[in-house]
């Protein structure tokens, strides 16, 4: 009988930073995994954010760029324009995207440039040390928000994948989770969906992933995949928000 | 070839194309936006890339991605720009990708004015974003633009780092004839020992990193003096300066560059017709900046002074002062504003300090 399961080429065997129940292990593989099937990592360069996922590169197998933070899409759009060929992917947090790198997610996505972006959405600042972050949900409590936000002051949580599918030019945006075994199987699908619109050289694609960050939730990792199913979820639904035509 | 009249930011435009460069991001400024706007009908009959970022912090992210896959590129700003660009210049030094950046520089500080200025010398020699790093930074009038500019990849590749052209608004604006030169065409360079420039095309396999962030203390310190021995390198061999009426028993040295050095040459040429012998010693590289011939023609025996006449409040004037030493006054005439000192201006402050 051969090998029924193994580790993805993708990824390399370096034990991550990331903490006790933390989900960017699972979107890590997930990215891997799609690689592997897709045959593309030869060509293929990711941007690592500043945030979390910052020392990305120490656990995937292949070309990488480590971006200033938020500036990811514009790296990607560098990359993706002057060598095509290349298969470029972006992986940022909720602070990266929404907060400082709004401006160059909104243009690249509304340029169509075509390249992927895995958005990890934890609803806090992670490596900084659990800030507020723009999908911080009201009333959550961060370190810069200690009695929990204020929408008053602050505004509601930003919902990016509703935002970027209200441009006009095709792409694919979705919301997934990996809260539960069968929204990780659903990620996965629609990782790879996004990759292949790139293989395709169809659109820009974005796939926001809700996940957790039980060290400065303050919880356990049971109880932070408990919360984020009836706190986030209802807030940021999932599904398909927006596919080309 | 024959000389062609041109405007200097088409000049530089197309000196970047003879120079192999066909990837160009930039966003729109005055005085410099005739740049982009001869690049976007120049590059797609030579199938290159020209892109309109949303800003200058996200032109300076999509150069530094292109540089990381192994790709020639060029942005053109002006002050403001640069300043936001700034960030990415740091990354760029850092991560050690060659790029090319272009700086006509206009009135400052904040929106400051169109016209032209040398208010972003410090900036531009000293670093301008965070960190320890330097720009390799040559100013330039039409025709040395030109050569600087095809010049600048060469050296970007060579020490694989960003390089400026710092410019200045009437260099950008006013038109001279120009000669393209043939022999100032970069060759490619392999890029396959860092950039992302895709694994399989490498015959080692291995994957690539373009990165600046170093968590361990020896890790950083060793990248920074790697960085210092090639600002080190570069002072030992990219130093470039012209030196005029220096042959002469002048009284004094005037120290200028760029566009302010043509009109203190005009004012040298004048006193010369009474009998008044001044010399100028013009750095043409201003990082690395010519210590040692900054220093021996202050010194020689009939310079009594030394004055730094600048377009800005007094900026090149501390590095002359570092590099005189004390062994002989150093003065400073300066405007700013857009306003030009005339040779008129020139020849009656030199009078005074004789």
């Amino acid at each position: 009988m051969g090998k029924a399961f193994s580790k993805p080429q993708a990824l390399s065997d370096t034990m991550t930073h990331y903490c006790p129940g933390c989900t960017h292990g699972i979107v890590h593989r997930l990215v891997a995994e799609v690689i592997d099937e897709l045959g593309i990592r030869g060509k293929t360069v990711g941007i690592a954010p500043v945030g979390c996922a910052v020392l990305a590169y120490n656990y995937f197998n292949f070309d990488f760029q480590e971006a200033a933070h938020g500036r990811a899409p514009a790296m990607a759009t560098g990359i993706k324009r002057v060598r095509p060929d290349l298969m470029v992917f972006t992986y940022q947090g909720d602070g990266d995207l929404a907060s400082i790198g709004l401006a160059e997610i909104i243009h690249a996505a509304n340029r169509g440039e075509k390249f992927t972006t895995i958005f990890i959405n934890n609803a806090i600042y992670g490596m900084t040390g659990g800030q507020m972050a723009p999908t911080t949900m009201p009333g959550q409590r961060a370190s810069t928000a200690p009695m929990g936000r204020d929408t008053d002051l602050t505004g509601m949580p930003i919902r990016m994948a509703n935002l970027l599918s209200q441009l006009v030019t095709p792409s694919y945006i979705t919301r997934q989770a990996v809260l539960k075994p069968q929204q990780v199987n659903k990620t996965k699908k629609a990782i790879k969906k996004a990759f292949e619109y790139q293989v395709e050289g169809k659109c820009f694609s974005l796939v926001e992933v809700i996940s957790t960050c039980p060290t400065n939730w303050g919880l356990t990792p049971l109880d932070s995949l408990k919360w984020a199913e009836e706190t986030l979820l209802p807030y940021y639904e999932l599904g398909d928000y927006k596919i080309p035509e | 070839m024959a000389k062609v009249l041109m405007k200097g930011n088409e000049a530089i435009a197309e000196a970047a194309i003879r120079a192999g460069c066909l990837n160009y991001f930039a966003y729109p400024i005055t005085p410099q936006s005739e740049v982009a706007e001869y690049l976007v009908k120049r590059l797609p009959e030579e199938g290159g890339v020209f892109l309109q970022g949303e800003s200058e912090v996200a032109v300076g992210y999509m150069i530094f991605g292109a540089a990381g896959a192994g790709e020639r590129v060029m942005t053109t700003s002006s002050s403001p720009g640069i300043s936001l660009m700034s960030e990415a210049i740091s990354y760029i030094a850092a991560a050690q990708c060659p790029a090319v950046f272009v700086n006509i520089v206009r009135g400052g500080p904040g929106l400051g004015g169109i016209l032209p200025s040398q208010g972003d010398y410090f900036q531009a020699t000293k670093g301008g974003g965070h960190g320890d790093y330097h720009l390799l930074v040559a100013p330039d009038g039409v025709q040395e633009a030109v050569e600087m500019t095809m010049q600048a990849f060469t050296l970007a590749e060579k020490y694989r780092g960003p390089v400026m052209i710092l410019g200045d608004g009437l260099i950008g604006q006013m038109m001279e004839p120009v000669e393209f030169p043939d022999n100032l065409k970069t060759e490619p360079s392999n890029k396959d020992d860092w950039a992302t420039n895709g694994m399989d095309t490498r015959k080692s396999k291995k994957r690539n990193l373009v990165k600046s962030l170093f968590l361990d203390p020896t890790e950083l310190n060793n990248n920074n003096l790697a960085l210092k021995a090639k600002y080190d390198q570069m002072k030992r061999e990219e130093i470039q300066f012209e030196a005029y009426n220096t042959d002469g028993d002048y009284k004094v040295l005037i120290t200028s560059f760029g566009t302010m050095s043509r009109v203190c040459r005009t004012a040298i040429d004048l006193l010369k017709e009474e009998g008044i012998e001044v010399a100028m010693l013009r750095p043409k590289t201003v990082f690395p900046f010519p210590e040692q011939a900054v220093f021996d023609a202050a010194t020689k025996k009939s310079c009594k002074s030394v004055i730094s006449i600048e377009m800005n409040m007094g900026q090149m004037v501390e590095d002359v002062e570092r590099c005189v030493k004390g062994q002989r006054p150093v003065e400073f005439y300066g405007e700013c504003g857009g306003d030009i000192p005339s040779p008129e201006k020139i020849i009656e402050i030199i009078k005074k300090m004789i």
